[in-house]
């Protein structure tokens, strides 16, 4: 079992949470949160080049590093592993806003307590990539969902027991939906007659019904499409990211929502494309909504925080409407934008935190003049907006770019409608951006305290330039990721599901 | 007649030896010793315990004693040993409550009468033969009702005890009714006789008994609407009867109406009483949720939620089917570990401070971290989250459940999944309470006996560790798989 190197990806938090239930000091926390993602990143920079060595040797199995290790035998139930280029780039992804929120949270009350939530969740995100049984990847879902309650009930600010439990139980809703739709995958998937709950026996068998395969898609694509904040099921997502502790903004926004883009493809189109091709239209009106609907709200609040999360539902939105385009160049753009919106967002939820943590005030209207006060963190803010808005060189134009393209691949009305309205969110985007740059960065300062405020600290700097080297290797060679990720895409595999 | 009969009940014969014991000691032994029962009936309990484990382990057969009356099979010494899991846990948790000053001259009768009413169930659970089922469940009901009494210098636990006698007494009359229209359609009281009986019937008759013996069990299971007595009796007993009436006697009454109703009404699954346990699931679960968001006492709210969990466990009959069943004996092994895990923390902290309302428990993680963290575990586990045993064992039972196949019993399933959100809810309210929520009057630290640390430590075991071993659910499927033919 421990020749695999994916189980890594869980043994290190586990080893971690062990770590830091021993530890008696603040600094030992750190030092166990520092070490522990560093492992993480090494770990995996290391599958990221075996992967590539693998698939440059010729290797065209559709996933790699595959294990399988039995659990509950009789119910068929496995802890299967696998990745292929996605789960790779979502897996490096992880790993760097660990990194970041560790360093972000250096300060914080009660570390231990914290870490051990934050460490907790991280293993759930972690175990849900690298997973390709449904068994265990719902598992590792939720064990990444509930550490939430308490990270920003006890942690966080504001109106943080509402938001929490709201955040929380819509969820934990969202992931009832899916229960009941994966419990269905298993009964209509028999391969050789045998149920089974691993993703790619049940893609390569293709044996659900057609029938079955409508209810199916919809009960999984709502049960993720929630954490991907879809319109309706959007509303938990400003109030959980305002009320959050930095850290956990970072990685619920960078991380956590990109399990619901990530779930919606790899679960609710890849088993179920047959169902996908024919009720795509519905989700796409309504992440049309969320893209377009999203990005107006963010321009109207004054709460960094909010401006932030109701720009994540629209970036999150574009997630899931360009894979819902089915196409090669549109679903290649939506895991650019997960990568990209992750570093991205990490990277302004960061910076909120470090503001808010010295003015102790998000509104942009009691705030002014930051540039002359804090240069550094303000430059920051401005690459952040930047990359928000799609400038050319850094990550959001690429994926922006890629997923747009994707969408006007198809001829007929409906898709063009709703790729020049999603097209619109950039316009809008930049609005809601330029505004708060100008109105906090620039301008006159409008509290006297502020002027005596410090710029960052090391750890600070630490976390944001991780995450702005990300954003810009993103814009600056999009290439690499384009490889990385295409062969989930290649042809071969869009005829196994019936696609194209 | 040939007494080598008596061999076949091993369990129900090593319980009538610690009974026997327990009486002998606290009759003959004089008083100063009395303060040893306690530990001694725990110990006894535990040997038990083992040596079931032993002759399950060691394979027991088939076997059917007194002219088919009463049977046992591997899975009915797994399910009495389940049971006996619990009613040591219960009963280490419940030491210092019985060494008590109020529990002095009469803490030999809390034993003989508990033992009594696991005696009982036993039988219940072994019965082929409804007169032997009777006994059974009147031994079970009857001395509970003495036992939720106990605290004599409260109003509330004679009150309890009154309302639990009269239901108790009104549920058996009901599913006696019910009995005797079946002996009036069948000829028998044989499990097996009936069964064939009523091959292919469908007269309003069958109907009502079929109606009247689950209202029976309803009573016993506490389904809605037969729930009434819940509330009162769990607030009103002593804590230590409350934990053994929520897990012990309501996982017993779930094993011996799932063989009821597979094996005496089995032939009339579908169009009879199928629906019937549909509607009471639904009503079950739904209304048991609602209730408990409103509670403001822990025991209340742990019955409404025990309200709730019984018609999960439900899920397990409607199922029809081994993996129902095995996901059924599983779920009522985590309930018995979560839910008194629940039960542990309450008691501990009302016997150290006598507080038992949900305020009380704002704040408690500040001074006393480890009960907190306990109590935590057990509402994650009770709320199905992973990587708890709660999870497995909700999503086995939804897997088994799913497994009819049909589109009713989807919506069924996603009525129920609707419902572990609602659940979800107020469990995490006492989460809330106790990490998030600030007070002035806090609990103080305190250190809670010795008894009471380990039983937590007992449950917290079997919290964490139920689920992610998969010998233990994989060991229950293999057992249950030769009964299969009771549900054809």
């Amino acid at each position: 079992m421990f020749e695999n190197l994916l189980i890594y990806f869980v043994v290190i938090p586990v080893v971690m949470l062990a770590g830091l239930a021993l530890c008696q000091n603040v600094k030992q926390i750190r030092a166990v949160a520092v070490i522990g993602s560093c492992c993480l990143i090494g770990l995996s920079t290391w599958v990221l080049c075996e992967y590539l060595a693998m698939r440059a040797a010729g290797e065209d199995a559709p996933m790699l590093f595959c294990g399988s290790w039995e659990w509950f035998a009789p119910l068929n139930i496995n802890l299967a592993v696998g990745v292929d280029g996605i789960s790779i780039a979502m897996l490096m992804l992880s790993s760097i806003i660990v990194f970041a929120g560790s360093f972000a949270s250096w300060k914080i009350d009660m570390p231990k307590e914290f870490f051990l939530w934050l460490i907790l969740l991280s293993t759930g995100v972690f175990g849900f990539f690298i997973s390709i049984d449904l068994f265990t990847m719902f598992m590792f879902y939720e064990v990444a969902l509930i550490p939430m309650y308490l990270l920003i009930g006890v942690w966080g600010s504001g109106r943080k027991e509402y938001s929490a439990m709201k955040l929380t139980l819509m969820l934990m809703g969202g992931s009832a939906f899916l229960m009941l739709g994966l419990i269905g995958i298993y009964y209509h998937s028999s391969v050789d007659g045998v149920h089974t709950w691993n993703l790619l026996q049940i893609a390569q068998a293709d044996a659900i019904d057609h029938d079955w395969q409508r209810f199916l898609f919809i009960v999984t694509f709502v049960g993720f499409g929630v954490l991907g904040a879809m319109f309706p099921f959007h509303t938990w997502s400003p109030d959980g990211h305002a009320s959050a502790p930095t850290a956990v903004s970072m990685l619920h926004a960078g991380v956590l929502m990109k399990l619901g883009g990530y779930g919606c493809f790899r679960v609710a189109i890849y088993l179920m494309p047959y169902a996908a091709n024919e009720l795509a239209w519905i989700f796409l009106i309504l992440t049309g909504i969320s893209v377009v609907y999203g990005a107006f709200s963010a321009c109207v609040q004054t709460d960094l925080k909010y401006i932030n999360a109701y720009s994540s539902v629209s970036h999150c939105g574009l997630v899931l409407f360009a894979i819902l385009m089915l196409n090669t160049t549109a679903m290649t753009g939506a895991i650019m934008q997960m990568l990209s919106h992750g570093l991205m967002t990490a990277l302004f939820f960061a910076l909120i935190g470090m503001i808010y943590g010295r003015t102790h005030t998000r509104d942009i209207r009691e705030m002014g003049g930051l540039m002359q006060i804090m240069p550094y963190l303000s430059v920051c803010y401005v690459i952040a907006g930047m990359a928000s808005l799609g400038l050319p060189g850094l990550s959001g134009f690429v994926s922006e770019m890629t997923i747009f393209v994707g969408s006007w691949e198809h001829a007929d009305a409906f898709h063009r409608v709703f790729t020049i309205a999603a097209c619109c969110s950039i316009v809008i985007t930049a609005v809601y951006i330029l505004r708060v740059v100008g109105k906090l960065l620039f301008g006159p300062v409008q509290d006297d305290h502020h002027r005596k405020l410090t710029d960052a600290v090391w750890w600070e700097r630490l976390s944001t330039v991780t995450l702005i080297l990300g954003v810009a290797l993103i814009g600056c060679f999009p290439n690499f990721f384009v490889n990385l990720i295409k062969f989930t895409f290649s042809p071969a595999i869009f005829a196994v599901l019936g696609l194209n | 007649m040939d007494y080598s009969q008596f061999l076949a009940m091993k369990q129900e014969i090593g319980l009538l030896i610690v009974f026997l014991l327990v009486f002998l000691y606290d009759t003959f032994l004089p008083q100063r010793a009395g303060k040893g029962l306690p530990i001694v009936a725990s110990l006894l309990m535990l040997v038990l315990t083992v040596a079931g484990f032993f002759t399950c382990f060691l394979g027991s057969p088939d076997v059917t004693a007194f002219a088919g009356m009463y049977a046992t099979s591997p899975v009915m010494t797994a399910i009495k040993n389940i049971l006996n899991i619990g009613v040591v846990i219960v009963l280490i948790q419940s030491i210092k409550w019985a060494n008590g000053e109020l529990m002095i001259m009469r803490r030999g009768e809390f034993y003989e009468l508990l033992l009594v009413t696991l005696f009982g169930m036993y039988l219940m659970i072994s019965a082929r033969h409804f007169l032997l089922f009777i006994i059974g469940l009147e031994s079970a009901s009857l001395p509970l009702a003495a036992m939720v009494a106990f605290d004599k210098n409260r109003y509330e636990s004679h009150e309890a005890a009154v309302k639990y006698i009269l239901t108790a007494v009104f549920s058996s009359a009901v599913f006696m009714m019910g009995l005797s229209f079946v002996y009036a359609l069948s000829g028998s009281l044989y499990f097996n006789t009936i069964g064939y009986a009523i091959i292919g019937q469908h007269s309003t008759m069958l109907c009502i008994a079929i109606a009247f013996v689950i209202a029976g069990m309803g009573f016993k299971l506490s389904l809605v609407p037969f729930h009434l007595w819940t509330a009162d009796v769990y607030q009103g007993a002593p804590t230590s009867v409350t934990s053994y009436l929520s897990v012990i006697s309501k996982g017993a009454a779930a094993f011996a109406f799932l063989v009821i109703m597979a094996q005496v009404f089995g032939a009339v699954y579908e169009h009879i009483w199928s629906w019937m346990l549909y509607v009471l699931i639904i009503l079950t679960i739904t209304i048991g949720n609602l209730f408990a968001i409103r509670q403001k006492n822990m025991k209340r709210f742990l019955a409404f939620s025990s309200i709730s969990q019984a018609g999960y466990i439900m899920l397990g009959v409607i199922a029809d089917n081994t993996m129902g069943t095995a996901a059924m004996m599983y779920y009522i092994l985590v309930y018995i570990c979560s839910n008194l895990a629940a039960f542990g923390v309450i008691g501990a902290i009302e016997n150290a401070t006598g507080r038992v309302s949900m305020e009380d428990y704002n704040g408690l993680y500040k001074t006393n971290p480890r009960l907190s963290v306990v109590m935590m575990l057990a509402m994650f586990s009770l709320a199905g989250i992973p990587p708890f045993a709660g999870f497995f064992s909700k999503f086995f039972i939804f897997t088994g459940a799913l497994a009819v196949g049909t589109v009713a019993i989807y919506f069924l399933v996603g009525i129920a999944l609707i419902n572990t959100i609602v659940s979800l809810y107020y469990y995490l309210l006492v989460v809330k309470a106790m990490f998030i929520s600030n007070e002035e009057c806090v609990i103080p630290t305190f250190r809670s006996a010795c008894s009471e640390r380990l039983g937590l430590w007992i449950t917290v075991a079997g919290i964490v560790f139920l689920g992610l071993v998969s010998p233990i659910y994989n060991w229950l499927l293999e057992i249950t798989a030769p009964i299969a033919s009771l549900f054809v």
